[in-house]
């Protein structure tokens, strides 16, 4: 047994990696997305799948993908709270670890969104309370339900839809020079407004690109990465926090501000014993553009009302204080469907120093995520050293 | 009409059951006296299972909304997929019909009274301008 605490550095990262490539692949099936990208991960880590004793994922059920990799598992988690599962499954893994209930955790995704190869049905469940009380007014996909609290948040703060465009706008900026990235040509406040509306507010660009992909993440003690070959490539998790709340959007406590932002993020600065001083690096779920304007606010790295002054000012772009989404985020980069995975790839790539747009000097980021549609949370803070 | 239906459980039929009646139904708390949505056989504020069917007045306000261009059957223009507030307290997700689907006519805070829309053997709540309905 260990005495290893699952947060303050004590479980590492030792592998990360996103499938071989992301975009429009209707070559490869879902379950081979996670293939690929674990093979790439364990390589990354020095490891084979014959090391591997703990499996998480969300789409697929863990046993299928172990299976499938050649892997027998001791330690299983199925956890599937959409787009931030594998931030639950991190912090799961860190915490089953940190017992010895497995020793080394592969965390996988892959989802042919955009090509639908290998996938399969989307439809709710029609006797699923989302599926008599919101799917049958059309709040059915995500455009037309994620979307829908935006106007209230925007109005009570005194903001337009503009504040929208910001988001995009400064997120476009860290795409343009990234050759695995969607979107990459620079626009403007006035060129995102003007295109046609996907779902008023929200024009196209607003909303995320739909790609086929996936990634993957090794874990194991911080003891034992020190002895793997890319050990010095080792990224820590300093805390973690999850929440939820209801699995409909109509639901939520209240529709300006998303409580389990509030309580997965503030556990996680908890448990990593920082403030939001120290983060130099924040990842923030950008399926619609509305997101970050959220977190920034629930995260508590702005006040009340000024998330769109602070995008707007630069602060989140390059030489900011605060770069955020510096893949382009979920708007720009990639989005499969599941897009947490990718947030915390981009964290672990700045944390290593590998990433295409290098923030100088990051050592600590905040990693947070969201799923279905504003009912749960995750929150990761990683850092490239030990406290 | 093509669109997804609803398919109702033992907990959720009185309030399709009102909804075919005319009537929007929620339930209230009797111990504490919340009204709240979505159904469920005990009270999601005090956990007492002493809870009743109560018919609304059908009258909310307008909250948020997206107004859809996408494809979204059986809806063939732009529809507004709204979160309304009913006069009793809760929160509900809906369509704001019998108005014109631009910003300009939907402003947050308007004054909403339910109308039911028919499909396939259900009948759908779903909002307009108060003033339209009387």
């Amino acid at each position: 047994m260990t005495t290893t605490s699952m947060h303050g550095g004590g479980i590492a990262i030792v592998g990360a990696s996103e499938t071989t490539e992301i975009g429009s692949l209707p070559g490869i099936s879902m379950i081979n997305l996670h293939a690929d990208a674990a093979r790439n991960a364990l390589a990354d880590a020095g490891l084979t799948a014959k090391d591997v004793d703990g499996i998480a994922t969300a789409g697929p059920l863990a046993h299928e993908v172990s299976h499938h990799l050649g892997i027998t598992p001791r330690w299983l988690d199925g956890t599937m709270v959409g787009g931030c599962s594998f931030m639950l499954h991190v912090r799961h893994a860190a915490a089953a670890i940190a017992a010895g209930a497995a020793d080394v955790v592969l965390v996988t995704h892959g989802e042919s969104g955009r090509s639908r190869v290998g996938m399969g049905g989307r439809a709710p469940n029609p006797a699923s309370a989302q599926g008599q009380f919101e799917a049958v007014y059309g709040a059915q996909t995500p455009y037309s339900t994620f979307t829908v609290p935006a106007l209230h948040f925007l109005q009570e703060r005194g903001m337009e839809r503009e504040a929208l465009a910001q988001v995009v706008v400064a997120q476009r900026a860290w795409a343009v020079d990234n050759p695995r990235a969607s979107r990459r040509t620079p626009t403007t406040v006035e060129a995102v407004l003007d295109q046609p509306p996907i779902a008023w507010p929200f024009t196209k660009d607003m909303c995320c690109v739909v790609t086929d992909g996936g990634g993957a993440l090794v874990l194991t003690s911080a003891e034992r990465a020190a002895d793997l070959p890319a050990g010095d490539r080792a990224v820590y998790l300093l805390g973690s926090g999850e929440s939820a709340e209801a699995p409909m959007v109509s639901q939520m406590t209240d529709p300006g501000s998303f409580q389990a932002f509030r309580r997965a993020s503030a556990e996680a600065m908890t448990t990593a014993g920082i403030s939001h001083a120290d983060v130099d690096h924040l990842m923030a779920y950008d399926a619609f553009a509305h997101l970050p304007l959220y977190m920034l606010e629930d995260l508590g790295f702005v006040g009340r009302g000024e998330s769109r002054d602070f995008i707007a000012e630069g602060h989140t772009g390059r030489g900011g204080r605060l770069p955020m989404n510096t893949n382009g985020g979920g708007l720009s980069y990639t989005h499969t469907g599941m897009y947490g995975m990718f947030a915390i790839q981009e964290a672990v790539r700045q944390l290593r120093g590998e990433a295409f747009a290098q923030v100088p000097d990051v050592r600590t980021s905040f990693v947070q995520g969201v799923g279905m549609f504003f009912a749960a949370a995750g929150s990761l803070v990683l850092a490239n050293r030990r406290p | 009409m093509p669109g997804p239906s609803p398919l109702p459980t033992p907990e959720t039929a009185p309030y399709w059951e009102g909804a075919a009646a005319g009537e929007l139904r929620v339930q209230q708390c009797t111990s504490c006296t919340e009204h709240y949505f979505y159904p469920r056989p005990f009270c999601p504020r005090c956990g007492s299972d002493d809870v009743a069917w109560k018919a609304t007045s059908g009258r909310a306000t307008l909250v948020s909304y997206v107004i859809n261009h996408r494809p979204l059957p059986p809806s063939d223009g732009p529809l507004v997929i709204a979160l309304v507030q009913l006069e009793e307290g809760p929160r509900m997700m809906s369509n704001v019909v019998g108005v014109e689907p631009t910003p300009e006519q939907l402003p947050l805070g308007m004054p909403l009274r339910v109308i039911f829309e028919e499909r396939g053997e259900y009948a759908i709540p779903v909002f307009t301008p108060a003033e339209a309905a009387r």
